[in-house]
């Protein structure tokens, strides 16, 4: 890196801090190392490090080392130990990637007075054990650094680089020939060379743009973003061809049309701008958003989730919302997978788990968001893939009026600063995955800045007043932002005042910079926001005008550096088209004979042990424990409920203290039954995501969805007709329960050529989040057992459902029976079960779905520490009742004088299932039992 | 006597739970002010009018260089002085959580010289849970009228009291252990001490969250059927010391 250079020539002072007794990295680090198969590690010790570049007086030094030592904690030299170690590796990040510790040491400095040049960290591992060949080299590149963010130094003292004043390597722009009669593949090569990650008919509709003129590189760059998979969702806006010659209305149409016909009241803006935006109350509107964040999670697990976050709290900012709560859908690779197992360039999903979740704790516990409701899969298909879905909700009082900028309007740039953080972040998205990605990708991942987004909110909050329209900088940076928010407007923008990290940077890289944390808005009088921006401490940069003449003209220090119409830009693209081969499943249930047949004499205890251990099911509670759910004091109905609070709850309830409405969100997901039957799984995890809300108390009429799609690479006939079968269940099920979508995302080619050759791709993984009106706060309800002597029920239809279901997976069973199918009563009967439960007479309520009655009877058991005596339900085949996955259907308890009156209510439709009993027991029919504290251990173990 | 004491809530960049601990000094009787440290040093005396000073928990200044230390610093350099005569004077004053890590930086808590600290958690990671915990000093004017104990959420990393055992005799003997965890100690703190004051009893600091129960729906065992054991009487107890 051309501004980047040894800062050997002045004064550096190491100050290395030493925690007293065992550093919790060091521990994690130990455990890891195991995970990958390195054995001979006795001991691993974690050291921070400080380079404080500058010349400092002894006395400066006592100041510094008094701000950054507690005495009672940690220990600290101002020299490098010697040590007795086998081997120390010295980590430090590059710069310009966030580091708060070095930014408030230099700012804290600089506040007490003292002359400190710059400030680099640094980590220090030493390891004590006799390594065999190889296994250092393995331990660095799989767990001690990553080359995305970090460099490093093997058993030698780590020299730190700072950035250094340097315009020598700042690139001018350059002009692309592109001859007007370019052929295919010249336009193939020119896409190649520069990135683009174009198709050929874009590559012409560019060539045929500029007319034989030449284009500048920066308009490429910015063309590239705008019209990536990423940024223009070509593939749901394709014209798409079925294998039957049938031409489809386009994946975006079909949803957008389905809320159309839905029509619900209380839709106020739907796919478009940054978040659909629902009012369930007068006055009041909410923001709902959901995003994905795969690749960077898979390269860089803690920057890629944290950043993740970020970005989805600034699209709810960006649609004029105050965020209130995150969620996160995480799949992973199975925590028990081999080390060697591990595709070349892939961490191990124990460590892509642990960096992930860091990431997300981070960000949301210091931006102060409750991170409150979500999921966490596991599947072999993840392991080179892992998937990072990110939710935000916000609200905003009063009516909600979209706005755009006008003619005249100042463009002013909020925020963190620029640097050359993310570049060709959307592309990158866009692009397969391989394994030389972590190294080539370098400077797409970074890692966020929580505490400047909370003063973007602190500021923008109490600031609504101050600007006329907002949206977020996320993929494609200003390029992006600024380019959507000119759209038919217009915008002359001057780069060379925008504060930058680092000096060095080119005009390009400026103007496409994925910078986290930054918000783009427009204002008719910037003096207000910028006293607001004073006091909240956040730089606020006047950086052009809206004009009116539909250009967007960029300049640096007065040079024009990019000059296009914003109408190509947008609109300059040509439709995709694309050919689907539809999937074809079995949809024919098994008898009883077969079901006999395929999965022989089941034990019932063994089975539902089996289940509740697997990590699909088993207890998230250490990773929910790492995530601030409280903060805010309005989250009702947590994610950790019951006797012990350790049951999960299906969905949650935020509701403010003192009011009687409240919001519940819940989750549908499962990408096994995608695998085998796309068309059922949209249709049951929207029923899912749907009973989660009506479980704790939601009103079914008003529940809006959010559609998120992680999928294999589309241009694969039956890839893309797994998706068409799969909106084509969205829509039938959003039409079904009345519930429209509001906003989706899709995020496609999430695929990777391993070494070995061989191509990896996710299962189709379709997360459908409901956000839905309680209309009573104090009426809602949780699925822990309540109370002895209290009567449970199955309501809804039980058949012989067990494609892709848990029990086919913990007994290796794969492509057998069907994918439970839609019920199409379910809808009737959920707006019973709420009367029900708004009536007082529902004590508990869980949703049926992964593992059947069984594992939700179990649950609810362990939620409430109470024993269930089914014995008195006899069923034909038990197992089959227990562990079916029919869709529609939940356990309720009641009062045993309600029971008659709940019956005849789901008349037709329900049955008992069991009696709440004062011991610890699940007791069967066939007279089997099995303790409850037992499944409860079983189902929360640590894996 | 006054209806309505004036709390301010001291916020640095990075303080979450300013609008969490506003609401329950609310419902307690006060009326909280925020005051963004850069309004602390532009304007110091803005502070004097405090009744009640109140540091809010969250991540100031990103926890960067570890958990409240700069705050202290920044404090110390704008208000510190106004701090310690509000306290000479009897001015109630309460750091919760990154506020309580941020008074013991300063020396305030549990007195100057006294060795204390907050590490890491035992479990090495940031923890959110409810705990109970026993209000035991009869000296601290914030829980020495408490009869219940109280119910809150903890959400810290950096939460395990440490001291020295002749340091932790000596608050014990003093009356300075102002809270301890029952039925479970979260994160190793030394003797479950979850709060401390200091030598005059004005000046609390704990890391739980009592202002994240305040109304009794905020009970995670609401749905069972569980109240009880509020966070707002600790702020009560505050507003009532100032109007007495």
């Amino acid at each position: 890196m051309g501004v980047i250079a040894s800062s050997s020539e002045s004064d550096v002072h190491r100050l290395e801090i030493r925690l007293m007794g065992t550093d919790p990295r060091a521990r994690t680090l130990l455990h890891d190392a195991r995970d990958l198969g390195i054995m001979s590690i006795d001991a691993i010790d974690v050291i921070d490090v400080f380079f404080i570049h500058g010349i400092l007086e002894n006395s400066e030094r006592v100041a510094l080392e008094h701000i950054l030592v507690d005495s009672l904690l940690q220990q600290s030299s101002w020299k490098a130990t010697a040590t007795t170690c086998h081997h120390f590796v010295e980590t430090a990040l590059y710069a310009g990637v966030t580091d708060a510790a070095s930014q408030q040491l230099l700012r804290i400095a600089s506040r007490l007075g003292i002359s400190v040049d710059a400030v680099t960290t640094a980590k220090r591992i030493e390891i004590v054990g006799a390594l065999e060949p190889g296994e250092l080299d393995l331990l660095v590149r799989k767990l001690l650094a990553n080359p995305v963010i970090e460099y490093w130094s093997v058993d030698s003292l780590i020299i730190p680089v700072i950035p250094v004043e340097s315009r020598a390597h700042v690139v001018p722009v350059e002009v692309v020939p592109i001859a007007l009669d370019a052929t295919d593949e010249q336009l193939l090569k020119l896409n190649g060379e520069r990135g683009l990650a174009l198709d050929i008919e874009e590559l012409r509709a560019v060539r045929d743009h500029y007319r034989g003129l030449g284009a500048r590189d920066i308009e490429l760059e910015s063309i590239a973003q705008t019209w990536s998979e990423h940024c223009a969702h070509k593939t749901f806006r394709a014209s798409i061809t079925d294998d039957s010659g049938v031409v489809l209305r386009s994946l975006l149409s079909q949803l957008r049309d389905t809320t159309d016909t839905i029509d619900a009241p209380f839709v106020v803006s739907s796919f478009v701008g940054n978040a659909g935006i629902v009012s369930f109350v007068d006055g009041v509107t909410i923001a709902l958003k959901c995003e994905t964040h795969n690749h960077p999670s898979a390269v860089e697990p803690f920057g890629g989730a944290n950043t993740g976050v970020g970005g989805v709290i600034r699209d709810v900012l960006g649609a004029s919302h105050m965020p209130i709560a995150c969620t996160n859908i995480l799949c992973f690779g199975p925590p028990d997978t081999s080390g060697s197992d591990l595709p070349d360039g892939v961490f191990h999903p124990r460590r892509i788990r642990a960096g992930v979740v860091a990431g997300i704790a981070d960000y949301g516990n210091k931006i102060g968001l409750p991170t409150i409701a979500g999921a966490v899969l596991y599947d072999n298909g993840y392991t080179a893939n892992p998937l990072v879905f990110a939710g935000c909700i916000g609200i905003a009082h009063g009516e909600y009026v979209a706005t755009t900028p006008q003619p005249g309007d100042r463009i002013v740039v909020l925020g963190g600063r620029t640097g050359r953080d993310g570049l060709r972040g959307a592309t990158f998205s866009s692009m397969t995955m391989d394994a030389s990605t972590g190294d080539v990708a370098g400077a797409s991942v970074q890692i966020g800045d929580p505490i400047t987004e909370k003063l973007l909110i602190d500021v923008l909050g109490r600031g609504q007043h101050l600007f006329r329209a907002i949206t977020d900088c996320g993929a494609g940076g200003l390029s992006s932002a600024i380019g959507e928010m000119a759209e038919g407007v217009g915008a002359s923008v001057e780069l060379s005042g925008l504060p930058l990290k680092y000096p060095g940077l080119s005009p390009w890289e400026i103007w496409l910079s994925e910078a986290q944390e930054r918000m783009v808005v427009a204002v008719q009088d910037i003096e207000p926001l910028k006293e607001a921006c004073r006091i909240y401490g956040v730089e606020c940069t006047d950086v052009g005008e809206f004009t009116g003449d539909g250009r967007l003209v960029v300049r640096n220090n007065g040079d024009i550096i990019f000059d296009l119409d914003t109408d190509f830009l947008h609109n300059g693209r040509p439709q995709r088209h694309m050919t689907a081969m539809m999937p074809a499943p079995r949809r024919t249930e098994m008898n009883e004979a077969e079901f006999v047949s395929v999965f022989g004499d089941i034990d019932i205890v063994s089975s539902l042990q089996q289940l509740l251990r697997h990590p699909n099911i088993a207890s998230k509670e250490a990773i929910i424990h790492r995530y601030d759910y409280e903060i805010r004091g309005a989250t009702l109905v947590r994610p950790l409920v019951g006797a012990l609070l350790d049951g999960h709850a299906d969905g949650v309830v935020v509701a403010e203290p003192l009011d009687v409405h409240g919001i519940a969100i819940g989750i549908g997901v499962n990408p096994w039954f995608g695998e085998q039957d796309p068309e059922r799984m949209a249709l049951s995890v929207v029923d899912e995501a749907i009973r989660n809300v009506v479980a704790v108390g939601a009103d079914p009429d008003k529940i809006a969805l959010l559609d998120n799609f992680s999928w294999g690479d589309p241009r694969r006939e039956t890839t893309l007709g797994h998706l068409v079968a799969a909106v084509n269940g969205c829509c039938t099920a959003a039409i079904a329960f009345s519930a429209p979508f509001v906003s989706g995302k899709d995020s496609l080619n999430n695929e990777y050529f391993g070494s070995d050759g061989e191509r990896h791709s996710v299962p189709p993984t379709l997360v459908i989040t409901a956000v839905a009106h309680v209309p009573d706060a104090n009426a809602t309800v949780t699925p822990d057992l309540k109370r002895t002597s209290n009567v449970l029920l199955v309501l809804g239809h039980t058949s012989c459902e067990f494609g892709a279901s848990h029990l086919a997976k913990i007994m290796n069973l794969s492509d057998i029976g069907v994918v439970p199918g839609f019920d199409t009563s379910a809808p009737a009967r959920y707006r019973t079960l709420h009367g029900a439960i708004r009536a007082g007479l529902i004590q508990s309520c869980h949703d049926v779905s992964e593992g059947g009655i069984g594992v939700a009877v179990a649950e609810m058991a362990i939620g409430g520490r109470l024993g269930v005596d089914m014995s008195c339900c006899e069923k034909a085949s038990e197992a089959q009742w227990l562990f079916s996955e029919s869709n529609g259907r939940f356990i309720v308890e009641v009062k045993k004088e309600d029971a008659p009156k709940v019956l005849s209510l789901f008349a037709g439709e329900s049955c008992l299932l069991g009696i709440v009993a004062d011991n610890d027991f699940l007791l069967f029919s066939n007279g089997r039992d099995v303790s409850v504290t037992e499944l409860s251990d079983m189902w929360k173990t640590q894996q | 006597m006054k209806s309505s004491p004036i709390a301010a809530v001291l916020c640095a960049p990075g303080t979450n739970r300013d609008s969490d601990v506003s609401f329950a000094l609310t419902q307690a009787g006060a009326t909280p002010i925020s005051y963004l440290m850069s309004d602390l040093i532009s304007q110091p005396s803005r502070i004097d009018d405090a009744d009640i000073i109140v540091i809010a928990g969250g991540f100031s200044y990103a926890d960067a260089l570890g958990a409240g230390r700069l705050f202290a610093v920044e404090l110390e350099n704008s208000i510190g002085d106004r701090i310690r005569a509000a306290i000479t004077e009897r001015r109630p004053v309460i750091g919760i959580c990154n506020g309580f890590q941020t008074l013991v930086r300063m020396g305030i808590l549990p007195e100057d010289n006294r060795l204390v600290a907050l590490g890491h958690n035992d479990g090495g990671v940031f923890d959110c849970r409810w705990i109970e915990m026993e209000p035991v000093s009869k000296k601290c004017i914030w829980t020495r009228n408490l009869t219940e104990n109280i119910h809150c959420p903890i959400a810290h990393g950096e939460g395990r009291f440490t001291a020295g055992s002749s340091t932790v005799s000596a608050l014990l003997k003093n009356d300075q252990v102002a809270l301890r965890y029952v039925n479970g100690n979260p994160n190793g703190s030394v003797g479950d001490i979850a709060g401390i004051c200091d030598p005059t009893g004005v000046v609390l600091g704990l890391m739980p969250h009592p202002e994240n129960h305040v109304v009794a729906r905020q009970h995670p065992k609401f749905h069972r059927g569980e109240s009880g054991g509020l966070g707002l009487a600790l702020f009560q107890e505050g507003v009532r010391y100032v109007n007495n």
